[in-house]
């Protein structure tokens, strides 16, 4: 509980904290500028949130590719290197789940669902590893390859719906088959027809993992050491090149995770994408906000999930531009980023604190 | 330093009262907008709705046609008027729920993007009204609209088949997709029936939002020696008449055929040899007023062509296009509609 309590009152939190309400405000000023009531539009964004059981329900659903999305790249950030790359690992993680959930048949739901979920998991984590591969063998950044293979994936895998999966005369896949989808029936009925599904709470329990992994197991160790300080790690008898492709292939496996919720979940069919659907960038905003901690992470997509799926009510009540929710987004992430900012403009706020804990 | 931090503290508070003077200042002028229309006569409780598709009510392509065309409901009958943009496929569902429980009289979903996501909602709330456009959906509930593109784009044909001096004729399309198909299909036809020795080329990019692949495909055609080219590709079209009004200044004669509306308006009538009109704007008013008149029956799936004006050249192509092609033109349009001619598909 302690411990708890000192992360609430730690520095990291105090900033994003503070980073969030500038961010809200100056996308207020914003607001006011444009000559819409801030009030009222922020009024909306929540009650499109928490107004109503499908408003929550389907925030939830928003908020899942953005929490494992955000985990990818927070967990090839631990590690030392930045994956650009959840994007394409999202797309071939639908594929993966999409091919799974299509071409096999007569399974139970049981078998099939979680064989599908594996599917895309997998295939998002080898295209991750892939890169990491490349890194590891020749020493390519993985900022290049990554953000490469992003095209590479979303040609791919049009070529693959395409080819096996279309639906004649549209732009996507025919139908999962219903053994392979993971959508909860009841609990969607209950909350007006909002999206729901297991995902969700997978997602959570990724964010779990990554915790464990990363802080309570040996091979957790060694990534964090790689990350921290490759040569030192080398040194001390890690090796490091197969930790660099196990990072990435864990963080692809979070995106692929993504991907095949999205598929299996969501929409129950794969899309034909004429260019990146946007998953993994977010992903990366996501895991600034949450300071690549996974708990941050979730609250972090808590935040962007809310933002985007309540702006849509800030259009629709206030007239608000869905351009100017953007702004406000981009502020916050903004001043996230630019941390220096935040303290300076705290530090007289923290001089008196400290003079009156002292 | 302790005075300036003061200072400048200061100055930020005044500076947003200020702001927030002028801000509610302006929402009072802008509430009204929003489909009060206190200023015209007609007043009605009839709600009618869009959601776009990711392009964007801003997309000058059928988004905006359709939004102009509600517009133009909300000023004569008094209708309350409103739309949301999708910004990611997934939102597509939950922007047309939003309608649907703020009891909106009928929902439009402009695109065949949002065929699913409708089928799925109309099917959840079978009490709402929606209509789509260029998608067939099959439930009581749904009036669903569809163009016969091919017919449209046959006409412009002939005019490319006339107007060309190299006898090379290209196309660009957005996407390959059935939808697009049916353009290419039909300016072919066009093609051949006017100008049988016409070498014909077809290009294809992987999106409607990329102007970049636009101007190399268009650039691609015209090095080829095509003088004429038709673009069916939305915003990526933006680029082939960038390339074309780039070799127009260099002395070039190349020409544009623009597509969906009169596309001389936004590009100019120097590259835009005529333009294949899609009266989406017809369908939104048509399905509309039923809704306003109360006979609004759904259920049935509608395709406009040339007979019903649905698709048709622009009116200002007699700029470019000499009278006797634009005869010949009307009376292939006559073979057309009486049947004489059939127009391919696929």
């Amino acid at each position: 509980m302690n411990k708890f309590l000192k992360w609430f009152a730690s520095d990291s939190f105090i900033v994003s904290l503070a980073a969030i309400v500038m961010g809200l405000l100056l996308g207020a000023v914003v607001m006011m500028i444009g000559g819409y009531n801030p009030i009222t539009a922020y009024g909306a964004l929540i009650s499109r949130v928490f107004g109503d059981w499908y408003g929550f329900g389907e925030a939830l659903r928003e908020m899942t590719p953005l929490v494992l999305t955000g985990l990818a790249v927070a967990f090839a950030f631990r590690a030392g290197m930045f994956n650009i790359g959840a994007e394409g690992q999202v797309l071939m993680g639908m594929t993966g789940a999409s091919l799974i959930g299509i071409k096999l048949t007569g399974l139970p739901a049981l078998i099939h669902a979680p064989l599908a979920i594996i599917a895309g998991a997998l295939f998002g984590g080898l295209w991750a590893a892939l890169a990491g591969y490349i890194k590891a063998k020749r020493g390519v950044n993985e900022v290049i390859t990554t953000i490469m293979l992003n095209w590479t994936a979303l040609f791919l895998c049009n070529y693959i719906v395409r080819t096996f999966l279309l639906m004649p005369g549209n732009q996507r896949s025919v139908e999962i088959q219903p053994s392979a989808s993971i959508s909860i029936d009841w609990l969607s009925q209950m909350m007006g027809n909002a999206r729901v599904h297991w995902g969700i709470l997978l997602a959570m329990l990724a964010s779990t993992f990554f915790y464990y992994f990363l802080w309570k197991t040996k091979q957790g160790f060694e990534l964090r050491a790689v990350g921290s300080n490759p040569e030192a790690a080398r040194y001390a008898g890690i090796n490091v090149s197969k930790n660099i492709v196990k990072a990435m292939f864990i963080s692809g496996v979070f995106a692929g995770l993504a991907g095949a919720f999205e598929t299996l979940g969501v929409f129950h069919y794969q899309s034909v994408y004429s260019s990146l659907p946007g998953y993994g960038f977010n992903g990366i905003a996501v895991a600034l906000l949450g300071m690549t901690h996974p708990f941050g992470v979730l609250a972090g997509a808590g935040l962007f999930g809310s933002l985007t799926y309540g702006s849509a009510g800030m259009s629709f009540d206030a007239g608000v531009p869905p351009e100017i929710i953007q702004i406000v987004i981009g502020s916050i992430i903004f001043f996230i980023a630019a941390q220096g900012i935040v303290r300076f403009l705290l530090k007289p706020v923290y001089k008196r604190k400290k003079e009156k804990v002292l | 330093m302790k005075k300036a931090v003061k200072l400048s503290l200061f100055m930020l508070l005044a500076f947003s009262l200020v702001l927030a003077a002028c801000g509610n200042n302006s929402s009072n002028t802008a509430a009204t907008t929003g489909g009060d229309s206190e200023g015209t006569a007609a007043t009605s409780d009839i709600k009618i709705a869009m959601v776009t598709d990711t392009g964007g009510v801003n997309d000058k392509s059928f988004n905006q046609t359709s939004w102009e065309a509600l517009q133009a409901l909300e000023k004569e009958q008094g209708v309350t008027v409103k739309y949301l943009q999708s910004k990611s496929e997934a939102d597509y569902q939950p922007n047309l729920n939003q309608f649907v429980k703020d009891g909106y009289n009928l929902t439009w979903g402009i695109g065949f993007a949002l065929e699913s996501a409708l089928g799925e909602i109309a099917k959840q709330n079978p009490d709402s009204n929606f209509a789509i456009i260029d998608a067939a959906v099959d439930a009581p509930n749904v009036e669903s609209v569809l163009f016969s593109e091919n017919e449209g784009a046959f006409l412009v044909g002939v005019v490319a088949g006339k107007m060309t001096k190299t006898n090379k004729i290209g196309f660009v399309g957005g996407m390959d997709s059935p939808t697009i198909k049916k353009f290419e299909v039909g300016f072919k036809a066009g093609i051949e029936a006017a100008n049988p020795d016409a070498q014909f080329t077809a290009v294809y990019a992987s999106g409607f939002d990329k102007p970049d692949e636009g101007k190399s495909a268009a650039a691609t055609l015209y090095n080829d020696g095509a003088d004429i080219v038709f673009q069916a590709a939305g915003g990526t079209g933006t680029g082939v008449f960038n390339e074309a009004l780039d070799r127009k200044n260099q002395g070039q004669e190349v020409w544009v055929i623009g597509v969906d509306k009169d596309q001389s308006i936004e590009f100019g009538t120097e590259i835009t040899l005529t333009s294949m009109i899609k009266r989406v704007d017809v369908a939104i008013k048509t399905v509309s007023q039923q809704v306003i008149d109360g006979t609004f029956k759904g259920g049935t799936i509608t395709t406009l062509g040339l007979k019903d004006d649905g698709v048709g050249i622009a009116d200002t192509s007699n700029v470019n296009v000499p009278q006797e092609v634009l005869d010949e033109v009307q009376s292939y349009k006559e073979k057309i509609v009486n049947g004489e001619i059939k127009v391919p598909a696929e």
